[in-house]
C-alpha cells in the first residue's frame, strides 16, 4: 500500500505537470483511453486541472458493460426469461435491453442472478443441477480467461456461457478507422495489457500511425504515460511504449493467452454504438459446444435500438463527446435513474463523471 | 412460557398489561441512572415528562436508528441511537438536556441482546449527565421488522444556536477527528471483509469535547457528518450557506487503515458516515482558539483545519486532490452502505 501512495507523490506530479506543460502540444490534441479505471483515477484526482490547454483526454469504449450490444443483452433476457438462473456482473442487470433490463426481468419472475466471476456461476450450477444455468460473459480481455479457465475445468453439464467478450486492439482500430474525429494517441489499459503484453498494439500503432503508450492506474503512471505520448507527439514518432512495466510485459501473459486460444475463436463482435467490428469477438470453439447458451436455448437477439431518444453514450463510446456534452446528463440521466449505458456501468464515463465531477477544468 | 418471556421478548412485552410494567419496571428503567429532568420523569410512568429547562433556545431533534448489524466493532445500536440525538442538539449549539427513547422490538428478540443494547444506551447517557425521562415499547410479529427499530428524541438547551447556514467567505473549515470510521466498521461487520486492522466506529458524544470551543464564540456553522459522511455535511453547509469551499485532501484527516481499506473497496472515506466527529466552520481570528480548546480532550485530539469558504462557486466544494490535481467534491448520491445509523 505504501509504494501505491507514493505513486500519489504531489511534487513528483507538480514536476510532471511542468514537463507536460513544456511538451505542450501547439493546436488542441485528443488523447483517449479505453479504460473506466483509467478515468476514475483521472476524475478521482483532478488530473484534467494538471494538463496543457491544448490537451484533452477522453475515455473511449472501455467500459466492457457499456459496449455490450443490445442484441446480446436480449439474448440474455431470453434465455432467463425460458426458465435458465442466469449470472452476470452486477452492473449488466441494470443495462437496458430492447424490452426490459434483467432487473426487470428478475422483478418479473425470472432467475436472474449476480456473480462476481465465472467460478462463481459454475458453484451455482452444481448446486442446482436440475436447472440449466447460464454464465453471461461479458468483458474484455482480463475476464475472458475466467471464463476459458471455467470451461476447461470440466464444470457440470447444466453450465453454459452465453459469450459477449471482447477485444481491445481491434476497438482501437476502429475508432481510428472511423472519421471524422481525430485521435492523436492512445493509453492502452493496463489490465488488458497484462494479459495481451504492450507488443500487441505494435502493428496498429505503425499502421496508423498513432502513438500508444501502456498506462498503470495511479495518478503518477497517468501523467507518466501521458508525458511519453506528448514527447512523442513532439518528436512525430508513434510508437508503442510501455509506462507500466512493473506489471505489462512486451509479449504479456502467455497462459492466460493460451486459455484464450483453447477456448475461443475471434470472429466478429457487435459494440453498442459503434456497430459490428470485425474479429473483435470471442466465440466457443467446436469442442465446447456442449456449453454453448446460444446453441442450447437456440436465441437469437434482435438488431434493436441501441441508445434511448436522446441518449448520446454512442458519441461518447467513440470518444466523440464528453458526458456533459449530452442533454441528459445529469438531468434526466443520472447513476441513480440511468438512461443510457455509460450512466450504468460503474465504469461507464457518465457515471465516473457523475460521481467525481470528472469536468475537464477548474 | 416463564422461560420464554425471560429469554425473549413476545408480544405481551408490548401488550400494555402486567408483562409489560415487568419489562419496564424490572429491566428497562433502573438501568438509566437519571431518569428526570423536572417534576415528572420516567418513574411516574406518566403520559409524558415534565421538564424545568434553563434559560435558552430550546433545541429539539428526533432520529429512528435501524443499523445493521445490531452490534458493531466500537458500539452497538443503543449507544449509537442516543448518540446519534445528543450530537445532532450538539451541533446546533445545545447542551443536551433529556432524551425519550422508543423501542420497536421484533418478537423472539434476545432479551439479553436487549439488555445490552439498553445498557450501553444508559452508560452514554449517565457520562453525559442527560436524563432519559420519556419512552415507548412496542414489539411487532416475527418477520415484520428486522429485529430492532429505536427511536430518541431530545432536548437542549443552546445560548447561541448554530446553524448549518451560517457559513461566510474567509472562515476556515475544520473536522474534528479522522473521517469515514463508523461507516466503515459497518461495512466490515457486515460483509465479514478480511481486515488486518480491525475498524472501529468512532461513535461517541460530542457534547464533553465541543462545550469549551463552543465558549469562545467563533464557531459559525457546524454539522455532525453522518450519513454522506465530510462530502455531504459540506455540500449542505455550502449550499445553505451560498458559499464555496475550497479544501485540501492532504489535510483531511484519515486513519491509514481506513484509506487502505477505501481503497482496496474502491469507495471514498469522504462519503462514509462518522458518528463521533463534527465539521466546523469558524471565524478565521478565533480559529487558534477554537482549535486549542478542541485539543484538550481526546476526542477532538486530530481536530485539523481542512480548507476555507471562498466567495467563487457558491454552494459549491472544490477538492485540492492529494496529487495536487482540483476537483469538485460531489454531494455523495446516496449512502455506499445502505442503513448504517
Amino acid at each position: 500500500m505504501s509504494e501505491l501512495f507514493s505513486l500519489r507523490n504531489p511534487e513528483w506530479a507538480e514536476r510532471f505537470r511542468g514537463l507536460l506543460e513544456k511538451l505542450r502540444p501547439p493546436r488542441p490534441v485528443r488523447i483517449v483511453h479505453v479504460c473506466g479505471t483509467h478515468e476514475i483515477t483521472i476524475a478521482q484526482h483532478g488530473l484534467r486541472s494538471l494538463l496543457p490547454e491544448t490537451v484533452e483526454v477522453l475515455e473511449g469504449p472501455g467500459c466492457p458493460v457499456c459496449v455490450t450490444s443490445t442484441r446480446d443483452l436480449d439474448c440474455a433476457l431470453r434465455i432467463a426469461e425460458r426458465g435458465a438462473i442466469l449470472c452476470t456482473f452486477g452492473d449488466m442487470t441494470r443495462v437496458p435491453g430492447t424490452r426490459m433490463t434483467l432487473e426487470e426481468a428478475r422483478a418479473e419472475g425470472a432467475d436472474v442472478r449476480v456473480v462476481l466471476s465465472a467460478a462463481d456461476a459454475v458453484e451455482i450450477a452444481r448446486r442446482n443441477p436440475q436447472k440449466p444455468v447460464v454464465f453471461f460473459a461479458v468483458g474484455f480481455e482480463t475476464t475472458a480467461p475466467g471464463t476459458a479457465a471455467v470451461l476447461l475445468d470440466n464444470p457440470p453439464d447444466n453450465f453454459f456461457v452465453l459469450v459477449s467478450h471482447k477485444l481491445i486492439p481491434p476497438a482501437l482500430a476502429a475508432l481510428l478507422s472511423a472519421p471524422p474525429v481525430e485521435i492523436a494517441a492512445f493509453l492502452a489499459p493496463g489490465h488488458v495489457s497484462t494479459v495481451i503484453g504492450a507488443g500487441a498494439y505494435r502493428e496498429i500503432a505503425a499502421r496508423f500511425r498513432v502513438p500508444i503508450v501502456v498506462a498503470g492506474f495511479e495518478p503518477l503512471d497517468i501523467l507518466y504515460a501521458l508525458a511519453l505520448v506528448l514527447r512523442q507527439l513532439r518528436e512525430g514518432r508513434a510508437e508503442v511504449e510501455n509506462a507500466y512495466p512493473r506489471s505489462v510485459t512486451e509479449e504479456g501473459n502467455l497462459r492466460a493467452q493460451e486459455l484464450l486460444r483453447r477456448v475461443f475463436r475471434v470472429g466478429p463482435a457487435l459494440w453498442r454504438g459503434i456497430g459490428e467490428i470485425p474479429a473483435s469477438g470471442l466465440y466457443l470453439r467446436e469442442e465446447f459446444a456442449a456449453h454453448d447458451a446460444q446453441r442450447e436455448f437456440g436465441v437469437e437477439g434482435e438488431l434493436g435500438e441501441e441508445k434511448p431518444p436522446g441518449c448520446r453514450c454512442a458519441e461518447v463510446l467513440l470518444a466523440r463527446a464528453v458526458p456533459t456534452d449530452c442533454p441528459l446528463y445529469g438531468t434526466t440521466c443520472t447513476p441513480l435513474t440511468p438512461v443510457g449505458p455509460c450512466m450504468v456501468g460503474a465504469e461507464g464515463a457518465c457515471n465516473i463523471w457523475y460521481r467525481y465531477a470528472g469536468r475537464p477544468r477548474l | 412460557m416463564k422461560r420464554l418471556l425471560e429469554e425473549k421478548i413476545t408480544a405481551l412485552h408490548g401488550a400494555g398489561g402486567l408483562v409489560m410494567e415487568k419489562l419496564l419496571l424490572e429491566h428497562i428503567l433502573p438501568k438509566f441512572k437519571l431518569r428526570a429532568a423536572g417534576p415528572i420523569g420516567l418513574d411516574q410512568l406518566d403520559d409524558g415528562a415534565v421538564l424545568d429547562l434553563p434559560p435558552g433556545k430550546i433545541v429539539f431533534t428526533t432520529d429512528s436508528h435501524v443499523v445493521k448489524p445490531l452490534f458493531f466493532p466500537g458500539g452497538d445500536i443503543g449507544k449509537l441511537a442516543v448518540t446519534g440525538t445528543v450530537n445532532d442538539l450538539v451541533v446546533m449549539g445545545a447542551r443536551p438536556v433529556a432524551l425519550s427513547l422508543a423501542l420497536v422490538i421484533e418478537e423472539g428478540f434476545s432479551f439479553a441482546d436487549l439488555e445490552r443494547i439498553l445498557e450501553s444506551a444508559a452508560l452514554v447517557l449517565a457520562e453525559l449527565g442527560v436524563a432519559l425521562v420519556t419512552g415507548d415499547t412496542k414489539v411487532m410479529g416475527k418477520g415484520e421488522l428486522d429485529g430492532l427499530v429505536v427511536n430518541t428524541t431530545g432536548i437542549g438547551v443552546a445560548e447561541r444556536v448554530i446553524p448549518d447556514s451560517g457559513v461566510r467567505p474567509g472562515d476556515l473549515l475544520l473536522v474534528t477527528g479522522p473521517v469515514g470510521e463508523h461507516g466503515l466498521a459497518i461495512l466490515a461487520a457486515r460483509h465479514e471483509l478480511p481486515v488486518e486492522t480491525p475498524v472501529e466506529s468512532d461513535v461517541a458524544p460530542l457534547w464533553p469535547a465541543l462545550a469549551p470551543a463552543l465558549e469562545t464564540g467563533g464557531i459559525t456553522a457546524m454539522k455532525d457528518p453522518t450519513r454522506g459522511g465530510l462530502a455531504a455535511a459540506l455540500n449542505e453547509m455550502a449550499k445553505k450557506s451560498g458559499v464555496g469551499m475550497e479544501v485540501d485532501e492532504a489535510k483531511i484527516p484519515v486513519r491509514p487503515e481506513v484509506r487502505g481499506l477505501c481503497e482496496l473497496l474502491g469507495i471514498s472515506p469522504y462519503e462514509l458516515a462518522c458518528e463521533g466527529r463534527a465539521v466546523l466552520a469558524v471565524a478565521p481570528a478565533k480559529a487558534e482558539e477554537v482549535l486549542r480548546a478542541l485539543e484538550c480532550h481526546p476526542l477532538t485530539r486530530h481536530a485539523r483545519v481542512i480548507g476555507q469558504a471562498v466567495e467563487s462557486y457558491p454552494g459549491r466544494v472544490v477538492l485540492r486532490t492529494a496529487v495536487g490535481g482540483r476537483r469538485f467534491l460531489e454531494m455523495p448520491l446516496g449512502d455506499p452502505v445502505p442503513r448504517i445509523c
